[in-house]
């Protein structure tokens, strides 16, 4: 299978579920049922497709690996796939996520099955694009085409104020990028290419660097999302239907993460580190602020999506420290978070779909009625308060772990975060769960059913899973993240050395 | 060089001159029976001037008056293409609307004529000529529903205005040539080449600028589009949108860069200030219209920005991304306005844009293919309209013109807002009654083509961005 462009087949193979749901005719019943089971199997194949990847991937070299190129668009502007430690589990997350989103709408979305399964389709063709590109003009494509069919999700089978949500989530996200594109096309002209590999090893001049990066930032930043640029996200989280939730917090998020891992840091290695204390700073009001935000929201989703900003903050303290345990702390968080807090979505959605409404006060005492949802319910948010034993703590302790060698005070301002966290998700959890079942409209309410049962219990077994044993991530990792930063220390040192040695090397 | 050999040079010129005398001559004939048959034969005609257009060899005649490179090639090839399809849709819109007339191809055909004439005029006075003669066929064409108030109005307006600009045009001409001593191209070149830029020639290169740039409808010079776009009948506007504005480009890239190529430095800044000005006003005025034509209208003022800046960095990859963005644009718009055509109920034309709610779901395909065209002017990845704007953008980012790129692509995020109302009322709102079936098959056709194409141009951008690249460096080497 080795001669097979697996990543493109990887990455265009939802595009082919989606024509074949569009071409499903007949009742309306039929074709819907249809799509259901279109888009279940291809995003299993997906899943198992990545799975294989993982397999057959080699942890020990930082190169990429499954390359593919061809030409495209323009001299230096081509068609180039590859991944390597830093992009691989994010294929693997993303493909793994979207079964349980497409079990999550089995029954919750009755009207226009077949379009929700064709956005939800090529919203993964995007996704895993992004992760696997090595061209910053794909790359870019795949990154902002996704706004579209995630507009649709927000705006078709959003909630109340679906429209607003949707607008706010899209040119937010859209006035980033675009600035992005601007630095794109910058260093095209600089550099004479658009080619990933080509450019991590390109050296931009320091000055320009700052633009560049401000560039990037504005985009990756919007995406994270972080302080002060957030405020779409709880609007969209709010409004969106479960799944579009998950995607959002499980994937779209992480897409900014990336970005810095993949850009900002080794392509703009001086002017990353001219603007370190700018993150630090952004990385710790995100913590803070948000976590005591959190404390006061009276809607679920709310207070989850608050969750994800703080989360993220971690995320973006972790990279920029630079740090081996830094760099690989922020990639485990944004793999366990992707997995925790679209956990906690699903787990949102189940009792949604019962009662229709995320108001924390309606609910209370769902233990005595639903002791397997509220077993599920206390590990994922456990996972969030990043208990050690699951995976959330990982992530947590070594992007801390990094903070306290890069800067200590970042570290003490990121713990006491940590505590907020603890306090606002057990104070959720109390709230929803525990108590007297007093409320007349819960009395009947029933446990998990077979199905939902079949999407929260492997979401448990994977979360532990990653706490007690991260061994399998690091091991995909660390070789990229050692190299990324070797990388960095040599282009920082090549900035900082006389003008003359840039000629000789950038030709 | 020989009279013979100069005629040869215009050959698709003549045939589309020729026959537009022969088809009036037999509609007058047989009377508004013949317009499906006029129609067909004007369309055809454009087939056969296409041909000849892209076997001719470059050349110059009328002692370097006209030329015919790949610059003037590829924008005829655009203008021809649009026109036909032009034809084709108001063939089948007038027969709709129970209004046909045969002398509505004929002066579509006589505008392309004026049009062909414009992209290939290398000296002042042919420009001018080109540019008269699509003019006045197009001020008829605009009040052609002549029982319209509305209609009416935008003729008159059109003429009114365009007779402004046409004497602004002719005034610098004259400046022009009172201190060059030429109206040709190659001659002023020479001449500013030598003596630099004096200031009576900047004040004619300014109102040549001032002009041209009424013609393509840029900002101050913008205010008939709105109107204009909106009286005209549909196939009409759909004609000035794509052939007419093709041409106008083309004729403006020309007249600047063929005779001032030393004077980039004055007209440099004109156009950077008129192509920000464009795409702030055009985002900004849209957002509140409702009729889908209007809305068009400012949304080409701002598209019309996008496209100068390619002018502004007046380079070859400036001008390469100009005529990529040409290429989309009229893609695009052939398709939009195919779409509008097809918006009819009852029998009668409908251009409120909440008249389109629900439509996915009415008619999912409609829909489907309004909303791949309407996210591809809105320049989304991964429709066709990125790679336009990545060229013209990158021209502008590689001639250092950033404060101007920042500003265009801020404000095109603000014109992102108005596309997206548009397929927000299409897939979020409850929906309305159908619209009418059987709109004519090339309108259909022309709607599902162009958005299909917008959609798969991701796959295989290079051909068309190639084609542009050798064109625009005949022009600028």
């Amino acid at each position: 299978m080795s001669g097979w462009p697996i990543l493109s087949i990887i990455t265009f193979l939802p595009l082919v579920g989606c024509a074949a749901i569009l071409l499903t005719r007949g009742q309306a019943a039929a074709v819907a049922g249809n799509a259901r089971w279109i888009a279940l199997i291809t995003t299993i194949v997906e899943f198992v497709l990545s799975l294989w990847l993982w397999f057959h991937f080699d942890g020990r070299t930082s190169a990429f690996q499954f390359v593919e190129s061809a030409d495209w668009l323009a001299p230096g502007i081509g068609y180039r796939m590859g991944v390597d430690g830093i992009s691989m589990l994010f294929v693997v997350l993303t493909a793994g996520l979207m079964p349980f989103c497409i079990l999550a709408s089995w029954e919750s979305i009755e009207s226009r099955v077949g379009e929700y399964m064709v956005a939800f389709l090529a919203l993964e063709t995007m996704m895993i694009g992004v992760f696997t590109s090595l061209d910053l003009v794909l790359f870019y494509i795949f990154f902002e085409a996704g706004l579209i069919p995630m507009f649709l999700i927000i705006g078709i089978w959003g909630g109340k104020r679906r429209v607003y949500a949707s607008f706010k989530f899209f040119l937010y996200t859209l006035l980033g990028s675009l600035l992005m594109l601007l630095a794109i096309l910058a260093m095209y002209y600089t550099a004479g290419t658009t080619d990933i590999t080509a450019l991590l090893h390109y050296h931009f001049d320091p000055k320009l660097q700052i633009f560049l990066w401000i560039a990037f930032f504005a985009s990756f930043a919007v995406k994270m999302p972080m302080w002060p640029v957030h405020t779409w996200l709880p609007d969209a989280h709010v409004e969106a239907p479960t799944a579009g939730s998950v995607i959002l917090a499980g994937i779209l998020l992480k897409m900014g993460g990336y970005g810095f891992l993949r850009f900002s840091l080794p392509m703009f290695a001086s002017a990353s580190v001219t603007f370190t204390p700018l993150i630090f700073v952004l990385s710790i009001v995100a913590i803070i602020y948000t976590s005591l935000v959190a404390l006061a929201q009276e809607d679920i989703k709310k207070l989850i999506a608050y969750s994800s900003v703080a989360h993220m903050g971690f995320v973006t303290m972790g990279l920029f420290t630079l740090t081996q345990q830094g760099l690989d702390g922020g990639i485990f968080q944004m793999l366990s978070h992707g997995v925790v807090s679209g956990a906690l979505f699903l787990c949102v959605g189940v009792v949604y779909d019962r009662m229709h409404t995320r108001e924390i006060a309606a609910y209370g005492g769902l233990v005595n009625r639903m002791p397997i949802y509220a077993a599920c319910f206390m590990i994922f948010t456990l996972a969030n308060v990043g208990l050690p034993g699951t995976g959330g703590f990982v992530g947590e302790f070594l992007t801390m772990l990094g903070a306290f060698l890069a800067n200590t005070w970042v570290a003490i301002f990121a713990a006491t975060g940590v505590i907020l966290s603890a306090a606002y998700a057990l104070y959720l959890y109390r709230r929803v769960v525990f108590g007297e079942l007093v409320k007349p409209a819960l009395m009947t309410i029933k446990d998990l059913s077979p199905r939902e049962f079949a999407i929260l219990a492997p979401l448990v077994a994977i979360t532990i899973l990653m706490g007690v044993y991260p061994k399998p991530v690091f091991d995909v990792t660390s070789a990229s993240v050692a190299n990324l930063i070797s990388e960095h220390k040599t282009a920082l040192a090549f900035d900082h050395a006389p003008k003359l040695a840039a000629r000789e090397l950038n030709p | 060089m020989t009279l013979q050999a100069d005629v040869l040079v215009l050959l698709p010129e003549l045939v589309l001159a020729v026959g537009a005398l022969a088809l009036l001559i037999a509609g007058v004939t047989a009377g508004d029976r013949s317009t499906a048959a006029v129609s067909w034969a004007a369309a055809a005609l454009m087939v056969v001037a296409g041909w000849l257009t892209f076997t001719a060899a470059p050349a110059t005649a009328f002692n370097g008056t006209f030329v015919v490179d790949g610059f003037s090639r590829f924008a005829k090839l655009l203008i021809l293409g649009g026109a036909a399809l032009c034809i084709l849709m108001a063939k089948e819109f007038f027969l709709l609307e129970g209004r046909q007339r045969f002398e509505l191809p004929i002066l579509m055909l006589l505008a392309t004529l004026g049009m062909l004439l414009m992209v290939s005029a290398s000296s002042f006075i042919a420009l001018y000529l080109g540019l008269e003669l699509q003019s006045l066929a197009l001020y008829v064409l605009a009040a052609f529903n002549r029982d319209s108030l509305r209609s009416t109005e935008a003729g008159l307006k059109y003429f009114v205005l365009g007779a402004l600009s046409s004497g602004m045009l002719l005034y610098g001409i004259s400046l022009v040539y009172g201190f060059t001593g030429s109206t040709e191209f190659a001659a002023i070149a020479k001449v500013t080449a030598a003596s630099g830029a004096n200031i009576g020639l900047i004040f004619g290169l300014v109102f040549i600028v001032a002009g041209l740039a009424f013609k393509v409808g840029a900002v101050p010079f913008h205010m008939w589009t709105p109107d204009v776009y909106e009286g005209s009948p549909t196939p009409v506007t759909a004609f000035f949108v794509t052939a007419a504005k093709v041409a106008a480009f083309a004729l403006f890239i020309r007249a600047v860069i063929a005779p001032f190529p030393h004077s980039m430095g004055q007209w440099q800044q004109i156009i950077v200030v008129i192509s920000v000005l464009s795409v702030v006003l055009g985002a900004v005025a849209a957002i509140g219209q409702t009729n889908i034509k209007r809305l068009l209208a400012y949304s080409s003022i701002g598209h019309v920005g996008y496209a100068l800046l390619g002018l502004a960095a007046g380079t070859p990859l400036g001008v390469q991304g100009m005529l990529v963005y040409l290429a989309y644009y009229l893609l695009t718009n052939l398709g939009m306005f195919a779409c509008i055509s097809a918006m009819r109920r009852d029998g009668e034309s409908v251009e409120d844009i909440r008249q389109l709610a629900g439509l996915s779901r009415t008619q999912p395909g409609f829909a489907f293919a309004l909303a791949a065209l309407t996210l591809s002017l809105a320049g989304l990845p991964p429709l066709a309209g990125i790679f336009a704007k990545i060229y013209v953008f990158g021209a502008a980012i590689q001639a250092h013109l950033y404060v101007p790129a920042i500003v265009n692509i801020v404000a095109s995020v603000i014109g992102a807002f108005y596309y997206l109302r548009i397929i927000t009322i299409m897939y979020f709102d409850e929906p309305v009654r159908r619209f009418d079936a059987g709109i004519g098959g090339a309108t259909t056709a022309i709607m599902w083509g162009t958005s299909v194409v917008s959609m798969f141009f991701v796959f295989v951008p290079a051909p068309l961005i190639y084609l542009a690249g050798n064109a625009a460096r005949t022009l600028l080497p």
